[in-house]
């Protein structure tokens, strides 16, 4: 195998940034990843153009995944005009020439997210690739990574379900509101990337691929199609996700769009007042398209 | 009486090792460090047998490899040498052979540990109930209700008062993170219970109402316990057999009366005659 052979003439990078040795490990290390689900699978997180932290695990999944034909959709907490996801996709385009961009989560093949899985159910069709800053969900009751191992290794995850006891001592319920530990197909638990507690029960039987980068921490993990990830919770004491009903138990809408099953964002206006508009752009624009559509017709 | 844990031959060196490393130390070479290779023999070809219900009481000065043997029993320390079978109903269980896998779930399941330094029993930055909480959630107890249940009735009857159940043990007296260590041991109810030096550097009435509970803990549950201790007190109150340690081996065993009123070796003359 040639180490670059997508190099074309007039550019001197290979086609997707990445040489095609770094490409292979990183698919390599994604199959094993799908074979293991939950597992993570340490890799050799390539020095990206740009500071760890800044999506580069997700990037480089990125990279090794695209080929020609691909539509690329980056969002940033459900934005893609943030100007993280703007910067990602403008690398993306730069260095992968042929392939398309866009916006709307339908027409895309590979979605790159950061916290938050799109509204729109993904199908079998597409991946999606979650940037990841903190892999393992024991670093918090644990620092040693290798007795971190071990435990993965036995399940043992006692520790973990401790600080839900005591944040349902201290504040009659559990308090974490993103990474929520999510236990995949009956063993491993993962951090599931800051995605909100209203993304978790959408990675369970979910049709598309979920794949998690994390390249300061050098991790690679995936949650497969159709596979069972369950937060961790007390059989008593069921997990749930956000509501979003306000002081007379209506559930709020998106000011923008009058959705009221997405997830919404909370903006504090100058005067204090807040209002509430869907996390997801792309979801909040297309419902906004289907009640003009609904409009525009003739009754 | 049914046995529950025979120990054969148990050894622990720590270092190098040699060929040398057992001849030259023990109680007759009056050292435990092996004067060609400098390992550190700890314990060497220590037996006992325990039976259901009984207390049995490992004594002997600091450095004899006392809490070493309750170290490997409890899978703190993987040992140079020799086995243990633990006896479990109709079960068996070979203690070195298991995996890690199985090693920890008879920790967690049927065994219990109180250490001298609370430090290494509790962890100090979650509630005394979300420690005890954490052996029940290892034993895989899943129900918030039941857990909580479990836990304030095991802290009443290691006499910890209810109200400070979510308070952090770092706040409590020496006596008191003791009981909660205690209770915490106990949560799974296991015929198998190791005690390293559980009344040292307590205060005497505080030792005293600890003794007293360990002893209303073993009737009330019929508990194996394997007592680790300098303190012949604590020997003479809680044992019925001994077994007397020095530099790694054992050098005398029998009845507690008996090595207490008419001991055989001269250390143990010794160290009887220092203490009463």
């Amino acid at each position: 195998m040639n180490a670059m052979p997508h190099t074309t003439r007039g550019s001197a990078y290979n086609f997707g940034f990445l040489d095609e040795y770094a490409k292979k490990e990183i698919r390599r290390a994604v199959l094993k990843a799908i074979a293991i689900p939950g597992y993570q699978v340490p890799y050799a997180s390539r020095e990206m153009p740009m500071g760890r932290g800044f999506g580069t695990g997700g990037l480089q999944l990125t990279l090794a995944l695209i080929g020609p034909g691909e539509v690329v959709k980056v969002i940033d907490q459900g934005a893609d005009d943030s100007v993280n996801a703007v910067n990602l996709r403008q690398f993306i385009e730069m260095t992968c020439p042929g392939i398309a961009t866009t916006t709307k989560t339908a027409e895309s093949t590979l979605i790159q997210s950061r916290h938050r899985i799109p509204e729109q159910p993904l199908t079998a069709t597409q991946i999606l690739v979650l940037q990841v800053p903190y892999p393992d969900p024991l670093v918090v009751v644990e620092p040693s990574e290798d007795k971190r191992k071990v435990m993965h290794g036995e399940a043992d995850y006692s520790r973990l379900l401790v600080k839900l006891y005591e944040d349902i001592v201290q504040f009659d319920e559990i308090t974490i509101s993103h990474r929520y530990p999510t236990r995949i197909n009956g063993h491993y638990v993962i951090d599931p990337s800051p995605i909100p507690r209203w993304d978790v029960p959408r990675l369970n039987d979910a049709a598309a691929l979920t794949l998690f980068g994390a390249g300061r921490e050098k991790k690679i993990y995936a949650v497969p199609p159709h596979t069972r990830a369950e937060p961790l919770a007390f059989s008593d004491v069921p997990f749930r996700v956000e509501d979003f009903r306000d002081a007379a138990g209506r559930r709020r809408a998106c000011a923008r769009c009058g959705c009221t099953d997405s997830f919404l964002d909370e903006f504090v206006g100058d005067a204090g007042s807040k209002t509430y508009q869907c996390s997801d752009s792309d979801w909040c624009d297309e419902q906004l398209l289907q009640a003009e559509h609904a409009q525009g017709e003739p009754a | 009486m049914n046995r529950i844990l025979e120990v054969r031959g148990l050894s622990r060196i720590y270092g190098p090792g040699c060929p040398h490393c057992v001849d030259a130390t023990g109680p007759e070479a009056d050292t435990n460090r092996c004067p060609h290779c400098g390992s550190i023999v700890a314990i060497h070809d220590v037996s006992f047998d325990l039976f259901e219900g009984e207390i049995l009481g490992v004594m002997g000065e600091s450095g004899s490899g006392k809490s070493t043997v309750v170290k490997t029993l409890y899978f703190d320390q993987a040992p140079t040498g020799g086995e243990a079978v633990f006896f479990d109903g109709d079960t068996q269980h070979e203690l070195f052979a298991l995996n890690a896998a199985r090693q920890r779930w008879l920790r967690n399941h049927r065994f219990g540990m109180v250490y001298q330094n609370p430090n290494l029993g509790l962890n100090f930055n979650i509630s005394a109930g979300g420690n005890i909480a954490e052996r029940l959630l290892m034993s895989d107890l899943m129900d918030y209700g039941a857990i909580r249940e479990r836990a304030k009735t095991l802290l009443a009857r290691t006499e910890v008062l209810l109200s400070r159940v979510d308070d952090l043990p770092k706040h409590f007296s020496g006596g008191m993170q003791q009981r909660v260590q205690i209770a915490k041991a106990l949560a799974t109810q296991p015929p198998l219970l190791f005690l390293d030096e559980v009344t040292t550097g307590l205060d005497l009435s505080v030792q005293a109402r600890i003794l007293d509970l360990i002893l209303e803990i073993q009737q009330e549950l019929k508990t194996a316990m394997v007592v680790v201790t300098h303190d012949l007190g604590v020997i003479r109150l809680l044992t019925g057999r001994a077994i007397v340690m020095k530099y790694g081996r054992v050098i005398e065993t029998g009845l507690t009366d008996q090595i207490l009123e008419d001991p055989r070796h001269a250390y143990t003359q010794r160290l009887v005659a220092s203490a009463l």
